[in-house]
């Protein structure tokens, strides 16, 4: 073997493995039996979970950037151009960002947190001899609906997140309502929106993945459960951006 | 007339370097509690995962109910599993299930598309077999550590098996309600003919269970026979179970 640093080579096998598990994602998930009833009981409880939160920050992310913007804006004297850039920053990447990793932190670690417990007290054993095969049960649902399910929480946030900027627009200036969204609107085009909106497939996808790669490879004992969820956290974090980072590049691509 | 339900012959397996099973060999008669007595992490749990299909051995041959389950496929090994129940040690109850829910699980695969009332009444069956009928619309965290052992045992016998992997049944549990379970265990045995592989190093569940003991050592079969011939084996690695 090469003589890499320990972390390289655990980084390394660890992305190998969560690839393996992925791969294993595309060949379970596409051959029958599809278990609809769990699909959709997990898209509702990661939805409920994870919408109160997801509001809260979009909310204040968007009064608060917003009021932050005003000062330089003003100081330039393009004060009038607020909402179209606060449009901007949220569409393009506040809200996708901020959710996802949200999303990351509230549902990855339940996904790590549960399946890595099912885990540790063999239930994912007993599923399995209960003739259920449990990756389709447990792994391909999870995915399945952390990848449908942030793209939707994101247009959400997105909405609540303008309602945010809209209020804080109006601590200084009185803009009516239907004023600011034209403005915001106006600067939009497709090619802001539509980049932003698949790369949140992706960064759901990452999330639900990762969270039962954790969860299912859990070591014995119930540190390992905390392990789980504690890592899924952190791996999906880095993931989003990674993600981020690409999707942004190919965008570039397309709008030259 | 001895009919052989189960055999194990020249089982291995090892973890990286950690060899937990090395020639092995056994075998269950039909109608039989066999006991496979053990230390804590002497393989005793890595052999019944090697009987159900949970973990593939390195080597040797597993042959259930006359089949070799080695060389299952993966639909033939889920019918050879319903007729096999497993009772796992941490009971495995599904946490963000009811009570009912956790029995119709292995049912809903099974018997595919069978009427509800069919299902109920097997549910019911079996949450009468262990006197818990009460607990039906509970979760598992409510109930205590016996009634979740006994639940566990409800959804083994659902399916009738006609072989049960029992391990460590009474381990955790207070001398009372591990006395229920061993009476469940002889009365499973007398209604339903059911052979059973039962794990354990509980001294009083031995003695009340085993038609027959087997000594797991050193990843080997290292003595068979009842209570009485094994506590005379003057070794000290056995000698300590029979005080
Ligand atoms: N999945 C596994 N991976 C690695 N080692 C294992 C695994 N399962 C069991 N072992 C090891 O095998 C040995 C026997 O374990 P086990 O059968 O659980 O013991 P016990 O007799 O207490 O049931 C232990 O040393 C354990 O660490
Ligand atoms: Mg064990």
């Amino acid at each position: 073997m090469m003589n890499l640093p320990v972390g390289i080579q655990s980084f390394l096998k660890e992305t190998g493995e969560i690839s393996r598990f992925s791969w294993r994602f595309f060949k379970e998930g596409f051959s029958p039996r599809f278990e609809l009833s769990e699909f959709i009981r997990q898209c509702f409880v990661l939805g409920y979970k994870s919408l109160p939160l997801v509001g809260l920050t979009a909310f204040i992310i968007g009064l608060v950037l917003t009021m932050q913007l005003r000062p330089t804006m003003e100081y330039y004297g393009v004060e009038v151009q607020i909402p179209a850039m606060v449009g901007v920053a949220i569409f393009r990447e506040i809200g996708p960002i901020l959710t996802a990793l949200i999303f990351a932190g509230k549902i990855g670690s339940s996904i790590g947190a549960e399946l890595g417990s099912m885990k540790v007290t063999e239930q994912i054993d007993a599923m399995e001899v209960s003739g259920t095969n449990p990756f389709k049960y447990l792994v391909v649902t999870r995915t399945l609906a952390t990848t449908l399910m942030l793209p939707i929480l994101t247009i959400i946030a997105d909405a609540i997140a303008l309602i945010g900027a809209y209020l804080g627009e109006n601590i200084y200036d009185t803009l009516p309502f239907n004023l600011f969204f034209r403005k915001v609107f106006l600067n939009l085009a497709y090619i802001d929106l539509i980049p932003a909106f698949i790369k949140t497939f992706f960064f759901g996808f990452a999330v639900g993945i990762i969270g039962c790669f954790k969860g299912y490879f859990t070591d014995k004992g119930t540190e390992g459960v905390g392990k789980a969820a504690n890592s899924s956290v952190v791996v999906s974090s880095v993931m989003i951006f990674l993600i981020d980072l690409v999707a942004v590049q190919i965008a570039d691509l397309f709008q030259r | 007339m001895k009919d052989t339900i189960l055999r194990i012959s020249h089982l291995y397996k090892s973890f990286g370097s950690n060899q937990v099973l090395a020639d092995f060999n056994l075998e269950l008669q039909k109608g039989e509690n066999l006991v496979v007595l053990g230390k804590s992490g002497s393989g005793k749990s890595v052999l019944i995962k090697c009987v159900i299909g949970l973990i593939e051995p390195d080597e040797g041959s597993i042959e259930v109910l006359g089949q070799d389950i080695l060389a299952m496929d993966h639909e033939e090994l889920d019918r050879l599993r319903v007729r096999v129940g497993f009772l796992f040690q941490s009971n495995a109850l599904y946490d963000s299930m009811t009570v009912r829910e956790n029995l119709e699980f292995p049912l809903r695969r099974r018997y595919i598309r069978n009427s509800d009332t069919d299902c109920d009444a097997l549910v019911m069956e079996a949450l009468a077999n262990v006197g818990l009928e009460h607990t039906i619309d509970m979760m598992p965290v409510e109930l205590s550590g016996g009634m979740r052992k006994r639940i566990a045992l409800a959804r083994t016998l659902i399916l009738k098996p006609d072989i049960i992997l029992y391990d460590e049944p009474t381990t955790g549990l207070d001398p009372i309600t591990s006395l229920e379970i061993i009476s469940l265990i002889n009365m499973i045995r007398e209604k339903y003919g059911t052979s059973s592989i039962i794990i354990s190093h509980d001294m009083r569940c031995v003695k009340l269970t085993a038609d027959r003991i087997a000594v797991l050592l050193d990843g080997r079969c290292f003595a068979t026979g009842n209570y009485e011939q094994l506590s005379q084996i003057h070794d000290d690695r056995i000698h300590p179970f029979f005080n």
